[in-house]
């Protein structure tokens, strides 16, 4: 989906475990998840902390967004 | 059965090169090559038409000439039409496929073409008609009507088609079932040892070469673009209003977010089959994360967060489907201004 | 280290005053039977039970699990170690299995990922449990209980009622002895060091609540890769604690029976060396997935392996798992053939695989899953119809007057990733 929106003409950064994955499919700009059940949060972890990760986790998306690039990366 | 068979100026024994800008006319009967097909045809069918065109004609007028000559076919109300061979004459290739997938498509009446392997009609076309492998030049003629008529009397009687190898077509890129002689574990150490003796052996999968897509330039200020999020991972409305299937997702869901902070145990869950839902049901922002999103909206990090957000199921969904959504997403996304997109999955 | 295997042949079951093998038929007690399943499980509130013959209108859903009922006769352990039985370790000695027939656990399920089986059909081409006698066992648990509680009681009672029918064959004559021996890889039988040694990489989808295997009773979720010996899988070490899509799982039936295992000891000694089995997971990170694939892959290569046969579990991220373990072994020089299925669309005409590496040049294909089929209504539904538009593979309109139609996605067993069925897709 990330490669076709940005076929499209919308920069999109795509946040997922299975980077493998993403790269297979043509994402260009990837940042690794957490886990497959809770790829933006951390169960074990109490719950404000786990804003923390998350936030951190979205903050490095807009980043990657923020950053030229030529090919697939992986943040 | 009534046959309809399609040929170009110089088949349809109109002209050569300096003819091939005549507009479709229909001739009674077989013409050229079709003499043959209704010697192979045998009694069962009947060659009651040609259509002949101009290769440059079509290739100039290609929608024009399709619905003209779709016309003059569907008068003849046939039950097959047959289109060449082309052999590896590019516009006539493009003709014949073109008018084969209209046939097939539109009358729903079976339709078969031949060409070389090489020929550009063959990419354009191969998964929607049956195109038969010919040589490159006509003097594959023989052998290539004689193919083109086996398979085209199976598909008009309705007939299952074996595979490409066995009726002499090209593959349609389309992957069938079947079932093999040997259990799948039984050929898998059969072709590992072939493998390690270095004798030939087929992959019953050959591994997909992905298209890329070049990077867009970087999105230059956050604090002032739209951002809009979407999510692989199931994230629906509590109930899952639009039924968004658990795997191979016929569709996606598109949800008003405008007047919420965060998203809660209460408010959605997720519909996707694929992985322990427990998590995200618990805590979708897990998923999808609105919560943090909102923060950095209001610390003025983003310049507006898209008041919908966009869910479909990853799991088991195919490649294509999802480009697909992602096509139609973009453009409503685009029609709103949206600048930039975050895609989280599981 | 020896296992015998031997087939009991069960060729007709009915209820009966006692449970009891006469010839091949084999009549069970119900009440029995209802109790062994329930145990002392105080989360199980009631249990049914239903035969399903092949050929019957019948048509079973949601499957959880399904069970060969088998007992051990002579050797170390018990059946289903760690879970049934105690820790001992299995593999050795002699083991009754009663073929012809299978304990199917259905009825209100976790998740909405099962199957189903048509005991009759087109539908019943593609399980291969449409083809034995079944004991369904639908099974309730207390309102409130977890999914994973329920998910445990659930796999437990399928279990026990295996044990208890397995019971029946103990003293029965059988009709087969299949002689499985394992000898230490560093020691090969004289005159066979040419041969090609062959190692079984084995995949066990496990990663957490509801996605889980047990090896010996334990979660194989936590597991580094290891080394099993192929009897061991045989006498059922590895259990099925898994609510995925019902076309690739592999219930523990699948386990007891692993084609694969099966195929590398009847060619041991012939053309190959069987040299043993590398279990391992796919787990939920990218770290965990690495780490498994580097310490499997060290496994295969410290057995001195020529070639490796992978087989996976489910779809979507496992694809990962096994091209890292295809890409790994490659790199090594040892030559491997993946199992998988695919997932091309109703069509055909999209990428099969979530991931791929160029490596994997030598893949068995075992179907397409999304290709769609009409399943005609039954007499008779044991479980739950409606379950079936939430179902993987199902979707929203599917029942209609002609039956059902669903991707063969929702038959348990049909596009089975350790090659168990006939089934394979080719490009057409």
């Amino acid at each position: 989906m990330a490669k076709e929106i940005e076929r499209a003409g919308i920069p999109t950064v795509h946040i997922c475990t299975i980077v493998p994955i993403s790269r297979t499919v043509g994402a260009n700009r990837i940042v690794p998840a957490i886990a497959i059940p809770h790829p933006l949060g951390n169960p074990t972890k109490p719950k404000k902390e786990e804003k923390l990760l998350r936030k951190a986790l979205v903050e490095k998306a807009l980043r990657a967004l923020e950053t030229k690039i030529d090919e697939q990366t992986v943040f | 059965m009534k046959v309809v068979h399609y040929l170009n100026q110089f088949f349809g024994q109109i002209g050569a090169e300096d003819k091939a800008g005549i507009e479709p006319v229909v001739k009674t009967g077989p013409v050229g090559p079709g003499v043959l097909f209704q010697e192979l045809l045998g009694s069962e069918a009947e060659i009651t038409a040609t259509i002949v065109c101009g290769d440059n004609y079509f290739a100039e007028h290609i929608d024009k000439a399709t619905e003209k000559i779709l016309a003059m076919i569907t008068d003849y109300h046939p039950d097959l039409v047959l289109a060449g061979p082309a052999f590896n004459a590019g516009r006539y290739g493009i003709a014949c496929g073109a008018i084969c997938a209209a046939v097939v498509s539109r009358l729903g009446v079976p339709a078969i073409t031949g060409m070389f392997a090489e020929n550009p009609g063959v990419e354009s076309f191969r998964k929607t008609v049956y195109i038969v492998a010919t040589r490159g030049t006509t003097a594959g003629m023989r052998d290539g009507a004689l193919k083109m008529a086996r398979l085209a009397l199976k598909l008009a009687k309705g007939q299952p088609i074996g595979p490409p190898g066995e009726e002499g077509y090209l593959p349609r890129g389309l992957r069938k079932n079947y079932f093999a002689p040997e259990t799948g574990a039984s050929r898998a150490v059969t072709m590992l040892l072939k493998k390690l003796k270095g004798e030939p052996f087929l992959t019953e999968y050959p591994m997909p070469v992905f298209d890329r897509v070049v990077p867009l330039p970087p999105v230059e200020r956050m604090s002032e673009v739209t951002l809009a999020l979407i999510t692989s991972g199931g994230i629906v409305p509590k109930g899952n209003p639009d039924r968004v299937e658990a795997s191979s997702a016929t569709k996606y869901g598109k949800y008003d977010i405008s007047a919420l902070q965060r998203l809660t145990a209460e408010s959605h869950e997720t519909a996707h089959g694929g992985y322990d839902p427990t998590y995200a049901n618990e805590d979708p922002n897990r998923v999808l994360p609105l919560d943090v999103a909102r923060d950095l909206e209001r610390e003025g990090i983003i310049g507006r967060l898209y008041p919908y957000y966009y869910a479909t199921v990853g799991n088991g969904t195919s490649v294509a489907r999802a480009g697909q959504f992602a096509r139609e997403i973009a453009t409503e996304l685009i029609a709103d201004g949206v600048r930039a997109v975050i895609i989280t999955s599981t | 280290m020896v296992l015998e295997l031997c087939s009991v042949s069960v060729e007709d079951i009915s209820w009966g005053r006692k449970t009891i093998l006469d010839g091949t038929a084999l009549l069970v007690h119900r009440e029995g039977l209802l109790a062994a399943a329930k145990g002392n499980d105080h989360r199980i509130t009631s249990v049914k039970a239903f035969i399903a013959r092949p050929g019957e209108s019948v048509r079973i859903l949601p499957v959880k699990d399904v069970i060969e009922p088998r007992v051990k006769v002579e050797g170390k352990g018990g059946m289903f170690p760690g879970l049934i039985s105690g820790v001992e370790t299995v593999g050795t000695g002699r083991t009754h299995a009663l073929r012809g027939c299978a304990v199917v656990t259905a009825g209100q399920v976790v998740g909405v990922q099962e199957g189903l089986i048509d005991m009759s059909g087109p539908g019943a081409h593609y399980s291969p449990f449409s083809r034995t006698l079944n004991i369904v066992l639908a099974v309730n648990v207390k309102y409130g209980t977890s999914p994973h509680e329920h998910e445990e009681a659930l796999r437990l009672a399928g279990l026990r009622a295996a044990v208890y029918l397995g019971e029946a064959g103990r003293n029965a004559k059988p009709v087969d002895v299949e002689r499985f021996e394992v000898r230490s890889p560093f020691t090969p039988k004289r005159g066979n060091a040419d041969l090609p040694g062959i190692v079984y990489v084995y995949m066990l989808l496990s990663q957490g609540l509801l996605h889980d295997t047990y090896l010996y009773g334990q979660n194989a979720t936590s597991l580094l890769p290891t080394l099993i010996m192929g009897t061991e899988i045989m006498d059922g070490a590895i259990v099925s604690g898994n609510c995925v899509s019902a076309c690739d799982k592999n219930t523990t039936y699948h386990h007891q029976n692993n084609p694969v295992v099966r195929e590398l000891f009847k060619r041991d000694g012939i053309d190959l060396r069987f040299l043993g089995t590398v279990v391992g997971n796919c787990n939920v990170t990218l770290p965990a997935k690495l780490r498994a694939a580097q310490y499997g892959v060290k496994l295969v290569e410290f057995l001195c392996a020529d070639g490796a046969v992978i087989t996976k579990e489910g779809f979507g991220n496992p694809d990962a798992d096994a091209m890292m373990y295809c890409a790994g072994l490659e790199q090594m020089g040892i030559r491997t053939v993946m199992i998988t299925d695919e997932f091309a669309g109703v069509d055909g005409a999209s990428q099969s695989l979530a991931d791929t590496t160029p490596r994997a040049d030598a893949v068995v294909s075992t179907g397409n899953a999304n290709e769609r089929i009409l399943l005609p209504p039954m007499e008779k539904v044991i479980g739950d119809m409606r379950v079936i538009e939430r179902m993987a593979g199902g979707q929203s309109g599917s029942i209609s007057q002609e039956g059902i139609t669903v991707e063969l996605q929702a038959i348990l067993g049909a596009t089975n990733e350790l090659g168990f069925e006939f089934l394979s897709a080719r490009e057409e």
